[in-house]
């Protein structure tokens, strides 16, 4: 009990003096409860470090990893190294953000319950929705919710998943599903077999692959059925192109990290979900309303509490609480920030630098772009030889390559799987010069 | 409330618009313009602000302003752990090499990550007490859903599929019947006896061949350590069953007791309580899942492997009858950055101060109030003790009004009206980072606001005062949901 850390302010003599208060003679005595055989066992943890030694040991971690700042990159899959604004973290690092927790006293905690309501809104406006949460996870954990709210939307336990959404998706709403008798089929575009037993439609926009899926067709297919059609949104593709909500998709989700977040391995991310009105009751997660106070005046508060699990317990539509606010608060100030022509531009700019990537990774010989239809910042390339090889040897360059398709589980190109695919992704962050001389490499190979 | 030059907050985004303004110049277009698709799916419409870079960080930090958070106020808030956040834990997860590493990068390329990954999956072992880690899941109720969903896997590949009773105390969290519910189970309620430990009579009724598991937390939300415990685990093993152990409150027993030394069998810890990583205002969190060896197959993916002797060290497995992977990626990597940091900043000695502290705070106040605010468990509280405001009520000031009462003294609200089975419950968790002066001055505060209570009780009624807002129209606001700014408004 003697070691003293920065963190902890009780001295020896404070801690005398509280243990007289409360009549024990040591800090021991306050532990009794426990079995004296499990008391205080052996750790095997190190000794406390320095912050000095602590800086340079996780600097040493970090640089051990190729960030994707040291050179071009073109990984997409999920996962978008878009450009962050500086005022994203200067304003999520303040600490009256930072380290408040969920807005249960609204009076104190009107900072955090508005921007959730402004996050409602940009985010419904993004998706051309009714309704936002307050956010969930992340995309993919967000997609799941929407396929069990459809199942209790419509009664009905039969899912049809479009077989060209993130293989990564499809493995986590199989996980949220195993346990609740849904039964999952994944069929092509062409055999699409929606029936009256059929709970929703599950798409991606753009697909996996990068391509637009046509959300018209999939809307009538499902709602000629008593169907959802659920849709997971890349909301940087909202900036140019026309939402789900304007194609009267029930539920959409989506990825929120385009918008203002860090790849950082994969998380903290944001999962970014809307519906209709008529569905608000079913939605899983916090909602913010906007209301008045015994004085008049306009205040916020987290509402429709009775969703949720520290009310309805079993019954509740999820059992969401902690999720991800401080990076609703990020994309809320990414949007603030971008407004109508910055995210208009910044898509437009993916848009028109993947197109120009894939016409000249088209010209090279034994390359070819084997998808038909319209694509957003990734597509998928067929290569001469094996992506690894091609990756390996963009690596000596600095360059980090496409993610390899071989060795997913879904998707096929004419049925044939995807041997010697890569899957591309070309940002705002790339240079005419970071993609020539992405080409030039590809061409050493034929 | 303006001040001065303080700015007003009063005007939404889409209100302060103003068209041409811009936050951001983005960069010109370098390729030759492409053809775009179809007019037919391009938008045309996007409703969003335009509204100046000065414009939108004034708005933001004057919105911060309004909210009490750990670095402004005291905030005692039971069973969220709200200690403090060290800094340097933030600095490290935004380095280029932490947060400018792509989910799908090649191993070779990120090994560093994975072994900060390894390595903190090792410590949660070696604290917890349990045989694995999948760090994978992404805040405590997330870390529940997959520990039930993998005890549904292990009685499943055990061929006992009649296992489908889940048994939660009474005191429990919302989000323990709410997993097990999303998990398939039927959720029975386990009743607390007089002292607030499980109610052993009960249990041993529960115990059948249809139990599939009981889903304690350690200490229990009365803030007390439940001695019969090591019963409880062996009567739940005795009938085939397995002990789920919600981490929540593990803050007060770092270092004193291994959950899994005391049978536990699943378990996730909140590295957003116990390991200081920031709230953020309702998340990010992390909610590592730990089991004992008997589930290790089970463990939701993926889970990093050290490979000896192999050029690759570090790599991510599948386990053998995994759940299935339960988020899109490995896990909230930001905050497990984070909680490493923490743990290796303070070692082994650093986390029993944690726990010793927090306790000895916890009773430093209880055995302040309890002159005036009723103990309805009147033993050794843990790392919070839970108080009921019935003496106040008699008075005619409720738990609430004493909680927003406080509001105007400048202290975050205690956890109000749980665990259920207390009336008019008051949560109070001071944290082990607090100073004797500012548990003191709390004290002050608890003390004043009962002789308010009995000299000026409509003073404590109608709190809070001096707040940004009073009492927010909570009813109304569910009875018409307005959840968005609309033009027409």
């Amino acid at each position: 009990m003697n070691f003293q850390s920065h963190y902890i302010p009780n001295t020896e003599l404070d801690q005398a003096e509280m243990l007289r208060t409360i009549g024990v003679d040591s800090v021991n005595d306050l532990f009794l409860d426990i079995p004296e055989e499990f008391r205080n066992p052996a750790l095997n943890l190190s000794e406390p470090l320095s912050e000095l030694e602590i800086q340079k040991e996780l600097s040493g971690l970090a640089s051990k990893n190729r960030a994707l700042i040291s050179g071009p990159s073109f990984l997409g899959a999920g996962s978008y190294h878009h450009f962050i604004p500086s005022i994203v973290k200067s304003l999520i690092t303040r600490g009256e953000f930072l380290t408040a927790y969920t807005p249960y006293q609204p009076e104190v905690s009107q900072g955090t319950l508005q921007v959730i309501y402004e996050f409602q809104t940009l985010i419904a406006n993004l998706y051309d929705m009714e309704v936002a949460n307050a956010g969930m996870y992340d995309g993919a954990t967000s997609l799941a919710e929407g396929v069990l709210m459809a199942c209790r939307v419509t009664q009905r336990e039969h899912v049809v998943v479009v077989d060209t959404i993130s293989p990564d998706y499809l493995q986590v709403i199989k996980t949220y599903c195993q346990a609740q008798g849904i039964d999952l089929t994944l069929s092509s575009v062409g055999q699409l077999d929606i029936t009256d037993e059929t709970a929703c439609l599950v798409s991606q926009y753009p697909n996996f692959y990068g391509y637009l899926e046509d959300l018209s067709y999939f809307s009538n297919l499902a709602h000629e059925k008593g169907a959802l059609l659920v849709v997971s949104a890349d909301p940087m593709a909202m900036g140019m192109l026309k939402p789900p909500g304007t194609y009267d998709a029930d539920i959409v989700t989506g990825e929120g990290q385009p918008l203002g977040i860090p790849t950082s391995f994969g998380g903290p991310y944001l999962g970014l979900f809307t519906t209709k009105q008529q569905y608000i009751r079913q939605m899983p997660s916090r909602l913010v309303g906007r209301t008045l106070d015994d004085q008049g005046r306009t205040g916020f508060v987290l509402t429709l509490q009775t969703r949720e699990q520290h009310i309805r317990r079993e019954r509740a539509t999820s059992n969401i609480c902690t999720n991800e606010a401080l990076y609703a608060l990020a994309s809320t100030v990414y949007l603030s920030a971008m407004g109508k022509n910055g995210l208009r531009q910044i898509s437009e700019l993916c848009y028109h630098k993947a197109h120009y990537a894939a016409s000249k990774i088209a010209e090279l010989p034994g390359y070819e772009i084997p998808l038909e239809g319209a694509f957003f910042q990734e597509f998928v390339v067929k290569c001469p030889v094996s992506p690894e090889d091609i990756n390996r040897r963009l690596l000596q360059d600095n360059i980090l390559g496409g993610l390899d398709l071989t060795s997913e589980a879904t998707g096929n190109i004419d049925n044939q799987p995807f041997n010697n695919a890569m899957l591309l992704c070309i940002t705002e962050m790339n240079s005419r010069e970071d993609i020539d001389s992405l080409v030039s490499v590809l061409g050493e190979f034929n | 409330m303006q001040v001065g030059g303080s700015r007003n907050t009063g005007k939404l985004l889409m209100e302060r618009s103003s068209p041409g303004r811009m936050g951001v110049v983005p960069p010109p277009l370098d390729v030759p313009i492409q053809i775009l698709p179809d007019d037919g799916m391009l938008r045309s419409e996007l409703d969003l602000p335009e509204i100046s870079e000065p414009e939108v960080v004034q708005y933001f930090t004057n919105l911060s302003q309004l909210n009490f958070s750990i670095d402004t106020h005291f905030y005692p808030l039971g069973s969220c752990t709200m200690k403090y956040n060290p800094k340097i834990n933030d600095e490290v997860s935004f380095m280029a090499g932490f947060a400018g590493i792509h989910p799908r990068q090649p191993l070779e390329t990120c090994q560093g990550a994975l072994e900060v990954l390894y390595r903190l999956q090792e410590f949660l072992a070696n604290i917890t007490g349990m045989a694995g880690v999948s760090l994978a899941t992404l805040a405590g109720a997330h870390g529940e859903l997959a520990g039930v969903l993998m005890m549904r896997a292990y009685h499943m590949s055990r061929g006992d599929s009649h296992r489908t009773k889940m048994a939660i105390p009474d005191s429990a969290h919302g989000t323990n019947p709410s997993s097990a519910a999303m998990a398939g189970f039927d959720v029975v309620t386990l009743p607390s006896d007089a002292e607030g430990n499980v109610d052993l009579n009960a249990l041993h009724e529960l115990a059948d061949q249809n139990l599939a598991g009981v889903m304690i937390t350690l200490p229990s939300t009365l803030g007390i350590f439940d001695t019969n415990i090591v019963e409880v685990c062996r009567v739940v093993h005795e009938a085939g069953g397995l002990v789920y152990g919600d981490g929540a409150n593990m803050n007060a027993l770092l270092g004193k007791v291994r959950l899994g030394d005391l049978g536990f069998d699943v378990i996730h810890s909140n590295l957003h309580k116990t390991f200081s990583t920031p709230h953020g205002g309702g998340g990010p969190g992390a909610g590592p899942v730990c089991c004992s060896k008997d589930l290790l197959p089970f463990l939701a993916a993926p889970v990093v492997a050290k490979n000896e002797g192999n050029s690759l060290q570090y790599s991510l497995v599948h386990p053998e009858k995994s759940i299935g992977k339960i988020s899109g990626f490995h896990g909230n990597f930001g905050v497990l950055v984070r909680a490493y940091t923490y743990i290796r900043t303070l070692g082994e000695s650093g986390l029993i101060s944690i726990s010793s502290n927090a306790v000895l705070n916890a009773n430093y106040l209880m055995e302040a109030l309890r002159d005036i605010y009723y103990l309805p468990y009147d033993r050794r509280c843990m790392h919070e003790v839970v108080f009921s405001a019935d003496w106040q009520k008699e008075r005619g000031v409720s738990g609430l009004e004493v909680a927003k009462r406080l509001l105007d003294y400048g202290y975050h609200a205690p956890t109000m009206y749980f665990p259920l089975i207390v009336h008019e419950a008051l949560m109070i968790e001071p944290t082990e980072s607090e100073t004797r002066e500012t548990l003191d001055a709390f004290i002050g505060a608890m003390r004043s606001i009962n002789q308010e209570s009995h000299d000026n009780p409509e003073l404590v009624q109608h709190a809070p005062h001096t707040t940004p807002v009073s009492r927010l129209d909570e009813a109304g606001a569910a009875r018409r949901p307005d959840l968005r700014w609309r033009r027409d408004d």
